[in-house]
């Protein structure tokens, strides 16, 4: 079976510094993929580049059979690849309904007629937009439920990561890029984040993952698969535990001389 | 769940009624002496409503009951200009009023929602006013339809601007918007074909034969002629009253709110950033100008001086004090920025002066305004 993505001696140079180094990866269906690696080492960088907010140096990427080299973000987005970050940005004056639905511009009807003349119609479509939120949110916490449509700036981080995690996967993408979940929480908000991720995976056995993580306890649990970055090269590839006892990998996290 | 107790309809309804008797009062005061101390009178009364909490039963009912209260906001505005029917001044400055809140309504949607700060607001209003000017002394055309492409000239004009704003973010842009202020009005006094620095006549609306500049006489009561213009008006500032409302609670309200923001976020989430952005600034650019166009057939007058950088400052400060992205903050803000210093003739000298004071102590105090903006209701009374 091919890979869902696929990139070929992908580069990123920010002027000296090369971020991404000639890295050939490939994510299969349906896996779950950790992207580890020291800070610096183009974990971040590696999601910028797929998801068309920086363009490529040189080198291919590949998604589900399609072209996406230097595609613009939104172009990514539609392709079916949804992305979370590394800081909370959900837009804080902004209701929780309001931050899960903008995740599913593609499927919400755009044209300015449909939105300012035809309002009953535009009505059915709001509460159908709010029946698929409330049963995805209902998920994760069924009390936050019960405040769609509140700010979501008064919510403590695990609410705020969970719905980041519902806005990504409002539009039922192929791809989840999830770019260190676990940053900003305590030990027990993570492990019931995990179980959340978890959940979704149940849910929904063809959504494929590549978590970037520096919890190692999360990514020895949830990954199938990892993939070592450091100098934006990769130097390992296989099961946590093999990765985890590779020489080359010890010596990039401590700095054995 | 949808019932909260604070929404009864009548604290809404108390509140527009008492508004209302108390710009009538304003407006009919001669004296400075009891014009100062209806103001002192306001303040104490709006400050005091809040101490006791009154203003959040108000807010719960304008929640619940929006449509009803706008209807009844209407009425009240009939009132006042009832009350004043024979006033021109009055008619004039309630006019004046209306088609400030037009034009701050264009704005908004370009600062407010999406985020693209306009600093030449007089300047789109003063194309939409010179196209009223030139067309209806060159041309026979309907006046409606002058109006129009008033604002249709406004938005394309303004779309010169596109490539520097789309291209710079927030501060950048509003550079831009600056100094095409100041090219628009040295352009306009430098051209003779728009009669220099002196300006222009622009003659008055007329339609179906109707000439807007004769006053009314109907069964004995004479109105005035303005009484037209604010008619007018009124039906023009309900229309976009209307549609802001609808564009801010749709898909589309909610993409330029993602993209002011977070741009970056916004589009990974699929949102053409320059798209929104260009429909926002020529949706609003043509509000302004439509205002500009009917107003300079109001006041039958257009001179560069009219349509200056600090002239746009007043629509941003009208904004900034009514609470940015609330069309019901914008209408009271109008009224307070355009009354107070015909009201008060002693500061009128100083009135740039008092809404920089104004916009400094709103931003201290009340950074998001008299009315400021709450949390998107797609639908009056939806669940919150």
């Amino acid at each position: 079976m091919t890979a869902l993505l696929e990139t070929g001696k992908l580069c990123k140079r920010f002027g000296g510094v090369v971020a991404l180094d000639e890295l050939d990866m490939a994510v299969a269906r349906n896996e779950i993929l950790g992207l580890i690696g020291p800070n610096g080492s183009g974990k971040t960088t590696f999601f910028n580049v797929v998801t068309g907010i920086y363009s490529t140096d040189a080198g291919r990427v590949r998604f589900d059979g399609a072209d996406i080299t230097n595609a613009a973000a939104r172009a990514v987005y539609r392709a079916g690849i949804f992305r979370t970050f590394q800081r909370s940005r959900l837009s804080l004056p902004l209701s929780i309904f309001d931050n899960i639905m903008i995740g599913d511009h593609k499927r919400l009807d755009q044209r300015l007629w449909f939105n300012l003349m035809r309002r009953r119609a535009f009505k059915r479509e709001f509460e159908q937009a709010c029946g698929r939120a409330r049963a995805l949110i209902e998920v994760f916490e069924p009390a936050l439920a019960e405040r769609m449509f509140e700010p979501v700036a008064g919510l403590p981080m695990i609410d705020r990561r969970r719905i980041e995690i519902c806005r990504a996967l409002i539009s039922e993408p192929k791809l989840l890029l999830l770019d260190e979940p676990s940053a900003g929480m305590t030990h027990d908000e993570t492990a019931e984040l995990m179980n959340d991720i978890f959940l979704v995976r149940e849910r929904n056995k063809n959504l494929t993952i590549v978590i970037v993580e520096h919890e190692m306890g999360v990514i020895e649990r949830i990954t199938d698969r990892c993939v070592v970055l450091n100098f934006g090269r990769k130097i390992a590839e296989g099961r946590y535990r093999d990765v985890a006892a590779d020489a080359q990998v010890q010596e990039a996290y401590l700095g054995v001389a | 769940m949808i019932d909260k107790s604070g929404a009864a309809l009548w604290p809404g309804l108390a509140v527009v009624t008492i508004a209302t008797g108390y710009l009538i009062a304003l407006l009919a005061a001669e004296r400075e002496t009891v014009i100062i101390a209806l103001l002192i009178l306001g303040i104490v009364a709006v400050a005091a409503a809040a101490r006791l909490k009154l203003l959040d039963a108000v807010h719960g009912s304008f929640a619940r009951h929006e449509d009803t209260l706008g209807r009844f906001a209407i009425v009240a505005a009939l009132a006042v200009a009832a009350f004043f029917h024979d006033d021109h001044f009055v008619m004039l400055l309630l006019t004046t009023v209306l088609l400030y809140s037009v034009a701050t309504l264009g704005l908004n949607i370009q600062i407010g929602y999406a985020g693209v700060l306009n600093f030449a607001g007089a300047s789109f209003f003063g194309i939409g006013a010179y196209t009223s000017a030139v067309l209806n002394a060159q041309t026979a055309l309907p006046h409606l339809l002058v109006i129009a492409i008033g604002g249709l000239l406004a938005a394309l004009i303004g779309s010169v601007l596109l490539l520097p704003v789309l291209r710079t973010r927030g501060h950048y842009a509003a550079v831009v918007t600056i100094a095409f202020a100041l090219l628009f009005r040295t352009f306009l006094e430098v051209n003779d074909v728009f009669g220099g620095p002196q300006g222009m006549q622009v003659k008055g609306m007329t339609m179906l034969g109707w000439s807007f500049n004769d006053n009314i006489e109907i069964g004995g009561v004479t109105l005035s002629l303005y009484m037209n213009y604010f008619v007018v008006s009124l039906l023009l500032l309900i229309g976009v009253f209307v549609l802001t409302q609808r564009l801010e609670r749709s898909w589309i309200g909610l993409n330029l709110d993602a993209l002011r923001l977070d741009e970056t976020a916004a589009a990974c989430f699929g949102l053409d950033i320059a798209r929104w952005k260009t429909a926002a600034f020529v949706v609003g650019n043509f509000l302004i100008g439509v205002a500009g166009a009917l107003f300079a057939m109001v006041g039958g007058f257009v001179a560069p001086n009219n349509y200056t950088f600090e002239d746009s400052l007043i629509l941003v400060s009208i904004l900034l004090l009514g609470g940015i992205g609330n069309p019901w903050g914008v209408v009271v803000a109008a009224v307070i920025v355009v009354v107070l210093p015909e009201k008060l003739q002693a500061i009128a000298e100083y009135r740039f002066l008092l809404y920089a004071l104004m916009v400094i102590a709103m931003l201290l105090f009340r950074p998001s305004g008299l009315l400021p903006r709450s949390v998107r209701r797609y639908f009056p009374g939806q669940p919150s």
